[in-house]
């Protein structure tokens, strides 16, 4: 369980650094009057839905760690054989990775106001998503091809199960891609589509995040890096 | 003293003004709807539904435990898919849903001075995936095989085989698939919950002017937000695991002289998963059984909760703390006895900010001007039963003290005493409390009164000598106490006595409900603040609030939520909303 | 005004109904008498905390009802007094957890010349294992389970030829000798639970647990499974008698070996399981006719 207690201490530093932000050791009591010293206290400058979203992807980020988690513990076990990485994997991992390039320029764009390159991101970034989920199910295929089935060794079902969690979590961004660009063709208020294409772009750079860390433990990289971890701690 | 700015230069509220969905039909108004109260209220309805099936399942039980052998139709297989059902709706379905569902969509938007939630199309969302998960998990009782049998815990390996009922029919698949649902739907809400408290809060509402009400629901979603995942993981793997044959927690089994086909899997491993979300789901319970239960007990006492900054420490220690003690359910699971050492001292240690809790509640108390209302009572009782549930716990928590108690009665009377009855007193209390706010009229009086006494005192008397039961050693989830040496006569009598009080405070809920339908057209009117509270809740130009709350402007905030009975006042309580400094020129000691 | 002579009800009520309900803990009967001593110490401090808690809220509430302008002191805290009741109660933590780690301690760690006694769990008997001459328990492994090898040892195993077979039957240990409990299961969890002697431990399929007693009293105790393992948890019994010295030695004369119980002409054995797990299941048969 050490993977997700890291993760959540990570998360109670958040929480700790904007508790202390919040003067938890004032006597409300003494201070009555419009607390016009804090307002800014009130409440964050950005926008309510960035917060949402930065919330969830904590959730987000807890389910994966919790899965991770439960891979070390059950790769302790004698009958764990790993099974080998499909090289499309990497090729996967490029297109992922143009998508949120993609997301990053649609992003600058709508900055700037330039619908046009708003729109060429998004579709890029939905095609290169789109790709992306073809080649995971291209990957699961060969796996099963070559024998390498679901019940066979928890090696091959934390494969599945991890790797189809997290292309169910890029189909869910899919519907929100979707959404913001039939506002962009549909000539959405310019702050709106702002505010729709970064929660994309901050939606899809997690999700790389989160995909680069499976595929580091899926490869047996992690495993390694603990093991030098710990050899440098004894 | 900090008086800042007088209240004819004060600028309009800060807060953008949301744009509101403005329901069209009948339709949207009242069942697909957007505002938090309706939400609420259909959460609560819901919850109180399925915790009534909850009710009646218990006392299937105390029928097969108070007089063995007398009623034939409650099998071994019927009574433990009765346990199951019966834990798992009251834990997950009712009090989560209740808590969170319930009093966090009413009562955050209103105490915090917002408009509605901050994401409404979700909540409303989180609503019906609720309600699909407890259909789904009602349509178990009538799929082929029933409902699992395996217990709240659902460990397995035995939740998925065919010695356990449902295991290897629909039941547990029902059952997995309901809570992957729930969890679905709460995060939906609970995103909201969480946001709405950071960012909706009307000008002036700082953090430390919440009332505890929203400290605890805004701690106690941020936990589950991040404990319910832990579940949902469980889920997932044990799903797999039954329907497509992967060894997750199964290891190789012979069940029945047949061998299986899995292999390797680890049991313990489940338990952890468990637990992990399992632990602090007692503290999502808690938490805002602690905050509301500390503004019934501040408004009714009519003077401020005493040591407001501990009380909102405690919160978020208990809620931090609570992420590192869930091994305490598994003294005796069979993990490295060395972690015994770590969870028992991580698990007393939370008993200390537990216990300001109780001390500040009591304190509170002292000096104060106390109406025995209704909510008052309540609200005593909780503490009773909390205190004696959380001292039940040092046994638990102390690893060695654990061995010779878990699994047994002990274990049962303890958890029900902590989460079920100080809770849902808490619910009971609460209710009382805001029902005014939600339907303009007070509850009746005397219903109330006897409501109150009944379910008190028998809860009280049901849980506490089944301590004595587990002390014995009598284990829990048996379905039959027969051919047992240490079962003596007398202990039989005792659980037909339990039995007995079962069913009277069961039909005391009765009379509740009875008392909640009826009171809506014939109850006194309340007016908009009948207990004479600080919160903005009770500061709204309609009684029951209108959509959007507040009206045309939202409220402003000049003081925190206990300026009860201030020196200098002319009244015993100052409404958030009212500005003005109110002769308190010297520090109080 | 009833509330507060209800809560001193409660408190006298509790108390009186701790120390004269006829219900207590069974006779002890293994050297875990430090266990209930430290049940004791937990009853003291939290029995004391309860009634002061208790109490003083009823005198709160006894003495501040509302009365006619009667007017609540405006106190938003007392520093002085929070630290110190928090420092009264770490005090009163440390006190519980200290005793309880120490025998904790005792608990997991098994004295050197405990011998093992293995104990098998299946829906819904119990068996056992003694190691034979040699001490030593052979390995086992669930795959290895047939009707033959009910316990699944590994036949290749020279440890294992030796060891004593107890299928579905009682139990016998000698008084006063250090027992370490060596726990497996074949099918659910389970958990090996005597009263008597206060331990108890859960049974994993595919790990094996322990913990370990000595006897300290001749006596028979009934075994109860205390982890739900399935409709048959309730009727899932056995016996342990705890013999003198002598007893125990003749009781061991008429065990059998695994490798005598493996030899061809001795299957008989095998059939009598089955039929011991059957019975629990023909019990249930008639439990569900009812």
């Amino acid at each position: 369980m050490s993977v997700i207690l890291v993760f959540l201490a990570v998360i109670a530093g958040f929480a700790g650094w904007w508790l202390s932000h919040q003067r938890l050791t004032a006597k409300p009591w003494l201070e009555q009057g419009l607390a016009g010293d804090f307002v800014g206290l009130d409440r964050s400058a950005l926008p309510t839905a960035k917060i949402g979203l930065g919330v969830f992807l904590a959730v987000v980020g807890c389910l994966f760690s919790l899965f991770t988690s439960a891979y070390f513990m059950r790769m302790g076990l004698s009958d764990w054989r790993p099974l080998p990485l499909p090289r499309l994997l990497w090729l996967n991992t490029g297109v992922l990775v143009l998508s949120s390039i993609a997301l990053q320029c649609a992003v600058v764009a709508a900055r700037k106001g330039q619908i046009d390159n708003v729109r060429l991101g998004l579709a890029t970034a939905g095609f290169t998503s789109f790709a992306f989920l073809i080649g995971q199910l291209m990957a699961w295929r060969q796996l099963t091809e070559d024998g390498y089935l679901l019940a066979a060794n928890p090696a091959n079902s934390f494969f599945y199960l991890i790797t189809g969690m997290h292309g169910l979590h890029i189909l869910g961004g899919l519907i929100g891609l979707g959404r913001t660009s039939v506002g962009a063709w549909n000539g959405a208020r310019p702050e709106r589509l702002r505010l729709g294409v970064e929660l994309c772009a901050m939606y899809w750079h997690f999700l790389l995040f989160v995909w680069l860390c499976i595929f580091a433990l899926l490869a047996g990289w992690a495993a390694t890096f603990i093991d030098i971890c710990r050899g440098l701690l004894t | 003293m900090v008086d800042i700015t007088p209240a004819d230069a004060v600028p309009p509220a800060e807060v953008a003004e949301m744009e509101l969905y403005h329901p069209h039909s009948w339709w949207t108004k009242y069942v697909f709807s957007q505002d938090a109260k309706v939400i609420a209220i259909q959460y609560s309805a819901t919850a109180t539904a399925i915790g009534f099936v909850a009710l009646s399942l218990s006392w299937l039980m105390r029928l097969q435990l108070g007089f063995p052998g007398t009623f034939d139709f409650i099998t071994p297989e019927a009574y433990y898919q009765f346990i199951t059902m019966h834990g798992m709706i009251m834990v997950i379905y009712l009090l989560t849903a209740l808590f969170l569902g319930g009093f966090g969509n009413y009562l955050i938007p209103l105490m915090v001075g917002a408009r509605d939630m901050v994401f409404p199309y979700v909540n409303m969302l989180s609503y019906w995936i609720y309600l699909l998960a407890v259909l789904v998990l009602v349509s178990s009782f009538f799929a082929p095989g029933g409902p699992t049998g395996a217990g709240w815990t659902l460990y397995p390996p035995q939740a998925i085989m065919t010695g356990t009922p449902g295991g290897q029919d629909w039941g547990i698949i029902l059952m997995l698939a309901s809570l992957i649902l729930f969890i679905i739907g709460f995060t939906m809400g609970g995103l909201n919950y969480v946001v709405t408290v950071l960012q909706a809060r009307t000008r002036g509402m700082t953090m430390m002017r919440l009332p505890l009400t929203v400290w605890g629901i805004f701690t106690a979603t941020v936990m589950a937000l991040l404990a319910f995942p832990a579940l949902f993981v469980a889920c997932v793997m044990m799903l797999l695991d039954r329907v497509l044959g992967t060894s997750f927690f199964m290891p190789a089994i012979v069940e029945m002289g047949e061998q299986l086909q899995h292999n390797g899997g680890s049991p313990i491993l489940f338990q952890h998963l468990f637990w992990f979300f399992g632990h602090p789901e007692v503290y999502i319970v808690a938490l805002p059984a602690f905050g509301i239960v500390s503004d019934l007990i501040s408004t009714h006492a009519r003077k401020n909760i005493f040591g407001y900054r501990m009380m909102v420490w405690a919160i978020v220690g208990i809620g931090a703390l609570s992420f590192v003690v869930w091994a305490h359910h598994m003294y005796v699971s069979g993990m490295h006895p060395y972690f015994g050492f770590f969870f028992a001292t991580t698990t007393l240690i939370i008993a200390i900010p537990t216990a300001i809790k109780v001390y500040n509640w009591v304190l509170t108390l002292w000096r104060g001007d106390i109406h025995l209302t209704i909510p008052m009572l309540f609200a005593l009782a909780f503490i009773v039963t909390f205190v004696n549930g959380g001292l039940t716990g040092l046994f638990l928590g102390n690893v060695v003290v654990d061995v010779p108690l878990s699994d047994t009665m002990f274990v049962v009377a303890h958890f029900h005493m902590v989460m079920g009855v100080a809770p849902i007193l808490v619910i009971l209390g609460a209710i009382y409390h805001w029902y005014p706010k939600v339907t303009g009229r007070m509850l009746d009086e005397t219903l109330g009164r006897f409501h109150f006494w009944v379910t008190f005192l028998g809860a009280y008397l049901i849980f506490f000598p089944m301590h004595y039961l587990g002390l014995i050693g009598i284990p829990r989830r048996y379905a039959e106490l027969t051919d047992m040496t240490i079962m003596t006569e007398s202990a039989h009598h005792l659980n037909s006595f339990i039995s007995i009080m079962a069913f009277i405070v069961g039909f005391a809920q009765m009379v509740f409900l009875f008392n909640l339908i009826w009171s809506i057209r014939h109850g006194r009117e309340a007016g908009g603040n009948p207990w004479r509270a600080t919160t903005l809740e009770w500061q709204t130009p309609q009684t029951p609030p209108a959509h959007g709350n507040f009206g045309k402007d939202l409220p402003i905030v000049y003081r925190w939520a206990y300026d009860y009975s201030v020196p200098g006042a002319k009244e015993d309580f100052i409404p958030q909303n009212v500005p003005g400094n109110f002769g308190l020129s010297k520090e109080p000691a | 005004m009833a509330i507060a002579l209800v809560l001193v009800l409660v408190v006298v009520g509790s108390v009186l109904f701790h120390f004269l309900s006829p219900w207590w803990w069974t006779p002890i009967a293994s050297n875990w008498d430090y266990i209930d001593h430290t049940i004791i110490i937990t009853f003291w401090i939290t029995g004391v905390v309860f009634a002061a808690v208790v109490l003083f809220m009823a005198y709160c509430v006894f003495r501040f009802r509302h009365r006619e302008g009667s007017r609540a002191a405006y106190e938003p805290e007392n520093k002085r007094l929070e630290w110190w009741l928090t420092v009264i109660t770490g005090v009163g933590v440390t006190a519980l957890l200290v005793p309880g780690l120490f025998v904790w301690s005792r608990f997991v760690n098994v004295p050197s010349d405990a011998t093992e006694v293995e104990v098998i769990g299946q829906q819904w008997q119990w068996s056992f294992r003694l190691p034979g001459k040699d001490g030593k328990l052979g390995t086992s492994d669930t795959r290895d389970i047939t009707a033959e090898n009910p316990l699944g040892v590994i036949p290749g195993d020279p440890n294992g030829q030796d060891d004593v077979v107890v299928e579905a039957a009682d139990l016998h240990l000698p008084i006063g000798k250090p027992v370490k409990m060596v726990l497996r299961s074949v099918d659910v969890l389970h958990d090996f639970y005597i009263p008597e002697f206060r331990a108890k431990m859960d049974m994993i399929p595919g790990s094996v647990t322990y913990f370990w007693f000595t006897p300290t009293r001749t006596g028979t105790f009934q075994v109860l499974c205390a982890e739900l393992c399935g409709q048959g948890h309730p009727l899932m019994h056995g016996v342990v008698m705890v013999d003198t010295e002598q007893d125990y030695l003749a009781w061991l004369g008429q065990q059998q070996t695994f490798a005598q119980l493996s030899a061809p002409q001795k299957t008989g054995s095998a059939d009598q399981a089955t039929a011991s797990g059957l019975n629990v299941a023909a019990k249930l048969e008639t439990v569900e006719a009812r």
